[in-house]
């Protein structure tokens, strides 16, 4: 039964994956929403312009938002080093980068899922909230939100799933560190690039077509349970 | 109560509405569909902002474009009813009801959980989702909801529009009943002069935008041309008259002119009733039918004649007032009617929807 044990390398990997992948989701999810919120409901000069960077992850190479994190958010970044001098916090070569690169590059998968949620809540509804005496913040939270949470789940899943398999942006702006940043893909990558990674590199395959799948039932399961009840 | 001044360009279409009405009760806006009804009413409810005017109700300014006063639409405390009940799906028909309740102080309830479910019936219904209702039940429940905000005045628009015939009864009566048990003005939104016959104290009539005619419901809805506000099924003459007495089944409606038998409406002596009389329910004869089952048999005067066209054609006439018959131009041929004539008016029903029941006697 030793191959149904997890290897060290392998726990960690699946440890930092997770944790990359729940804190990029996590962290992207209130702007996704706000984003998707805005671009639905809102005409503003400049929009397409704006929809049009919210896809650009969608289709630049992946290597090339790496890049432009370096050169954001890199220790001697506009940004990273901003916050390298003032706040003492370091991006670039960690975990928390890895989660911005894969929160940047699955934002538009989650931003599009909640957006066409949002297009589709009956306005109306909004209306009738309203006139009931609720406030335009009272009614985002207790009738708009609890009708799109069916693509807020959709948007969810999605951006866990991208999140999960990122790779390109990862290793080009947090690199490859055992332990730090070295999430499934890129152990994965690794594996393929010594001698006799064969079998670590297939078992690791393996793990990762389990958590996909287990993120899919769950999130069919989510689903079907709060469509069900909105429908009743 | 209330006074309206609202102009709205929309496009091509533009509303430049005026009315104002002192006493509460129904009022009814009616109109063709496009005509400016919905709109003029989510400017009420400040849903929609006028280009310019004022809105007044119950002496509180809601919208002024000179002062730049426009109150938001929950703090307005105008309840509506939309034509689409809009309940909240994920809601519980509970909550749903108890939605707006929630956000209005204790002090300010003057409605009460159980007034409302009494008075709606909708008792049983509390634990179900919107999903598992009826048209009828949603849109008591949509009523209830509005209620419950204890509203200072109430918007209907075609409450009953996605109804079918059964569930109109269903909800109609709760209407009538909303002025007379809690003393809510309402403005009651509708397409056919039909559905407000009774129920409205005020009526306004509305074409393309602009009021053409407003008062008093009885006396505006009687006006000859008011009758292509009726819809076309019910294109006809709307009477009012007094009960004078009951036998039987049958009630004895008194008008000018004359009397007319309709089934028994359990009205007191002297109450009044506003009936619709369809110009496709009257016949016409050249002499008094003797053995028939007609119910109302009048003398009657042809005053004019109205050409459709190629086919039907409507005859104008006097009964002591005035009635409408839709007749064949064949039929009119081989009776030879001529206008001056006299005749017989066949009536063979009589529509009479009062607040709390609605009867076709055909």
């Amino acid at each position: 039964m030793a191959f149904l044990s997890l290897t060290p390398l392998e726990l960690e990997a699946i440890r930092l994956s997770l944790l990359v992948s729940l804190w990029a989701v996590a962290g992207g999810l209130p702007f996704g929403i706000a984003v998707a919120w805005l671009l639905s409901r809102h005409n503003f000069p400049g929009k397409p312009i704006v929809d049009g960077i919210i896809h650009l992850p969608l289709v630049l190479p992946p290597v090339v938002i790496g890049y432009l994190l370096l050169i954001l958010l890199g220790r001697r970044g506009v940004i990273g080093a901003w916050l390298y001098e003032y706040l003492g916090i370091t991006i670039a070569f960690t975990w928390k980068g890895a989660a911005i690169a894969a929160s940047l590059m699955a934002f538009p998968l989650m931003v599009r899922a909640i957006r066409i949620s949002i297009e589709n809540v009956d306005r109306g509804l909004e209306q009738a909230a309203h006139t009931l005496g609720a406030g335009p913040i009272r009614v985002f939270f207790t009738i708009t939100l609890p009708l799109i949470i069916p693509g807020i789940i959709t948007g969810l899943i999605l951006s866990f799933a991208r999140s999960l398999g990122e790779f390109g942006a990862t290793i080009t702006f947090v690199s490859n560190i055992k332990g730090e940043t070295q999430t499934l893909p890129l152990a994965l990558y690794t594996m393929t690039q010594v001698p006799g990674g064969e079998i670590p590199a297939l078992r690791l395959c393996i793990i990762s077509v389990i958590i996909a799948m287990a993120a899919l039932m769950v999130s069919e399961f989510l689903t079907r349970h709060f469509s069900g009840r909105i429908r009743g | 109560m209330i006074d309206l001044n609202i102009k709205k360009r929309n496009g091509q279409f533009q509303i430049n509405t005026t009315f104002a009405f002192r006493q509460a009760g129904v009022t009814a806006i009616i109109g063709e569909s496009g005509a400016g009804k919905t709109s003029i009413i989510n400017m009420v409810a400040g849903l929609m902002r006028p280009d310019d005017g004022h809105i007044i109700i119950n002496g509180r300014t809601l919208f002024d474009s000179e002062t730049g006063c426009n109150i938001s639409p929950e703090k307005r405390h105008i309840g509506y009813i939309f034509q689409d009940g809009r309940l909240f799906p994920h809601l519980s028909v509970r909550h749903n009801l108890f939605y707006g309740m929630n956000l209005i102080p204790g002090h300010d309830r003057f409605i009460t959980v159980d007034q409302v479910v009494d008075l709606l019936g909708i008792g049983h219904l509390l634990k179900r989702m919107p999903s598992n209702l009826s048209g009828g039940e949603k849109q008591r429940v949509a009523i209830g909801r509005a209620l419950l905000t204890s509203p200072q005045f109430l918007l209907m628009d075609e409450p009953l529009a996605s109804l079918d015939e059964a569930r109109k009864s269903d909800v109609l009566p709760f209407i009538g009943k909303l002025t007379s048990e809690f003393k809510i003005p309402i403005l009651y939104v509708s397409h056919s002069l039909n559905e407000v016959l009774n129920l409205a104290d005020t009526v306004v009539i509305l074409k393309a935008g602009s009021v053409i005619a407003y008062g008093d419901a009885d006396e505006v809805l009687s006006r000859p041309d008011m009758q292509q506000f009726l819809g076309t099924s019910n294109y006809g003459a709307v009477i009012p008259t007094v009960v004078k007495g009951q036998s039987h089944n049958l009630t004895t409606l008194h008008f000018h002119g004359g009397e007319l038998h309709v089934p028994s409406l359990n009205l007191e002596k002297g109450a009044k009733v506003v009936v619709l009389i369809k110009a496709r329910n009257v016949a016409i004869s050249l002499d008094r039918p003797l053995n028939t089952s007609f119910q109302n048999i009048l003398p009657a005067r042809i005053d004019a004649i109205i050409e459709r066209d190629e086919m039907m054609v409507d005859i104008r006439l006097d009964i002591g007032c005035m009635i409408i018959a839709r007749i064949t131009c064949a039929a009119r041929e081989s009776l030879g009617l001529k206008p001056g004539q006299q005749v017989f008016a066949l009536i063979k029903g009589v529509a009479v929807s009062t607040g709390n029941l609605s009867i076709e006697d055909e």
